[in-house]
């Protein structure tokens, strides 16, 4: 099933024609109404009438999560806060968060791409789905929602956690598709073999999972132990949320919305476009946006993107899942983590500059996290009492700067490794790739 | 009276014990006290040695967290209740022992404490005329 047909099946003549309109329309409106964006076209010296074609973006700033931090809260916003219908935000490096706007047309469009990407799951009106994202600043639980009522289907808001009550879900009201991260749908599948559920005794027959990286093995698993079909989604607050991009029942790349979110992929150092095919920094510019329209938003995904047909007739360009970062953002538990966060939450207890080492294991499917502390001489108390409230007094910091549980350890100094005078900060052993 | 305890922090790994000691014994520091408490992950390490300084300048330089805490060490006779009325005094003067750690040899037992107010501790105690060891004389047992 194809919800958007028109647009989602659009011969590309007409998509590219369509595209340039949006994206003339797009720049117009950000040079005219946001200072951010008219500084920094007026510093390439480009002038909207300059986009005569699609292709012409190449000649627009880029925009960075660092651009939305210095324009807090709502320097970016191009509508009047009296036309903004929705805050979301998601959590930032220095404890501000990064904030996005929703005028009404965005939200209507938003629920439109996310029916598109529960139709594309085999999603339909007759549907009952399980929303397990969070709901709240984060964009997951709502976004999912508002495209499960658009579709027609029967929206869940359970929201995440409380994996009892999910089961309960699961077994009393009979949902067919279920939403949340890959790593809690095996963490589900795990809680109901424990409980001797049987996956046949459930009605689900697919998943939308996305919000965090996952491999092709996690998905064979998470197909295997629920008994249905695992759909990777992918989205960024920043562009709309999830929504953005979606795998078909081919399951051979995602179908980015792009009649909305124009992709592009550019080489992370040097910053030039490449070619259909390469490899590099996935870059969308929003061209039907009102509230926060952006420019060439660097995403610091990596992937490359697919132009060939797909046998289930979208002619969208497709890409591949992401395969790291450009940058040193962590996803965890679909939270998004970056050290220097760690780094502020030391340095505020301290003085001098303290080391330390995150560990990223996941463990029965979850991802659990290991913070390494060393103990120099301004941490160090002979007494044992000062020293657990010493970690304790880390663990409470970093959680809830990050909002995710994370264990503490205390090590000797010069323990954690220190390679050409760089200190790494992370070791991730989740296997991903 | 104080006496300079020297405290090192020590993850729970084989071999860090060794390192410490083997530092000590290059070094010709003598240790005349020591004991460890632990957790499930590290330890912390406290001694009385002949040469606290030196010794923290040494560890220091081998990466340890080190640090030097005062403590006091009472000789009392090595007889029932000698403990007791030691205690007994810190308990009245509402003074907290934070740790310690005692041997008893022949006619004499030595032990030392670490109390959240030293000071106090030692008049506490000298009022009483508890027999408390001078560094010199520690240092040196």
């Amino acid at each position: 099933m194809i919800w958007n047909e028109k647009c989602e099946c659009m011969p590309r003549d007409e998509l590219t024609a369509l595209q340039t309109r949006r994206l003339q329309a797009t720049v117009k409106r950000v040079y005219e109404k946001v200072p951010f964006y008219r500084r920094k076209m007026d510093e390439l010296g480009v002038k909207p009438q300059d986009i005569k074609s699609i292709r012409d973006i190449r000649h627009l700033p880029m925009t960075t999560k660092q651009d939305l931090r210095d324009n807090y809260p709502f320097g970016l916003f191009s509508s009047p806060m009296s036309e903004i219908v929705r805050l979301h935000a998601s959590s930032g490096t220095t404890g501000k968060p990064t904030v996005v706007g929703y005028a009404r047309e965005d939200i209507e469009l938003w629920a439109d791409v996310m029916a598109r990407t529960l139709c594309s799951a085999g999603g339909t009106e007759h549907d009952i789905i399980q929303i397990s994202y969070g709901y709240g600043l984060f964009t997951g639980g709502l976004g999912v929602h508002y495209g499960a009522e658009k579709l027609g289907a029967t929206a869940i808001p359970v929201s995440g956690g409380n994996t009892q009550r999910q089961i309960q879900i699961l077994q009393d009201f009979g949902p067919t598709l279920l939403a949340c991260t890959p790593s809690y749908s095996l963490f589900l599948a795990e809680a109901l073999a424990e409980r001797g559920i049987h996956p046949g005794d459930l009605k689900l027959k697919a998943a939308v999972l996305g919000a965090e990286p996952w491999t092709e093995n996690m998905r064979a698993a998470i197909e295997k132990n629920l008994g249905i079909r695992a759909i990777d989604i992918y989205g960024l607050s920043e562009i709309i949320g999830p929504g953005v991009a979606s795998e078909c029942w081919e399951q051979k790349g995602l179908h980015i919305n792009e009649d909305h979110f124009y992709p592009e992929i550019i080489d992370p150092v040097t910053l030039e476009v490449l070619e259909p095919g390469q490899h590099g920094e996935l870059v969308f510019t929003t061209i039907t946006k009102q509230g926060m329209p952006l420019l060439r938003y660097r995403t610091r995904d990596l992937t490359s993107l697919i132009t060939g047909a797909c046998p289930c007739g979208r002619t969208t360009v497709r890409m591949h899942k992401c395969q790291g970062r450009s940058d040193d953002m962590l996803i965890i538990r679909g939270v998004n983590v970056f050290p220097s966060q760690i780094e502020s939450v030391l340095l505020e207890m301290s003085e001098t500059h303290p080391h330390y080492l995150l560990i990223i294991d996941r463990v029965n499917n979850l991802d659990q996290l290991t913070l390494q502390v060393e103990v120099d001489a301004q941490f160090f108390s002979d007494e044992i009492k000062q020293l657990e409230a010493l970690s304790r007094r880390i663990k409470h910091s970093v959680e809830s700067t990050l909002g995710l549980s994370v264990n503490v350890r205390l090590v000797e100094p010069q323990t954690i490794e220190r390679s050409e005078g760089k200190v790494r900060r992370v070791i991730d052993n989740r296997k991903l790739s | 009276m104080i006496i300079q305890q020297v405290s090192v922090f020590l993850e729970n790994k084989s071999g860090r014990l060794v390192e410490v000691t083997q530092a000590l014994a290059d070094a010709g520091v003598n240790i005349s006290a020591l004991s460890i408490a632990e957790t499930s992950d590290y330890g912390v390490l406290r001694c009385v040695v002949s040469h606290p300084q030196k010794a923290v300048e040494l560890l220091r330089a081998r990466h340890f967290s080190v640090s030097l805490t005062d403590v006091v060490c009472m000789a009392a006779p090595n007889q029932p209740g000698a403990l007791n009325r030691a205690l007994k005094i810190l308990a009245e003067a509402g003074i907290s022992v934070e740790y310690m750690y005692a041997f008893a040899i022949g006619d004499r037992a030595l032990v030392v404490i670490r109390t959240d107010n030293i000071k106090d501790t030692i008049s506490a105690l000298q009022h009483h005329k508890v027999d408390l060891l001078k560094s010199s004389e520690l240092y040196q047992v």
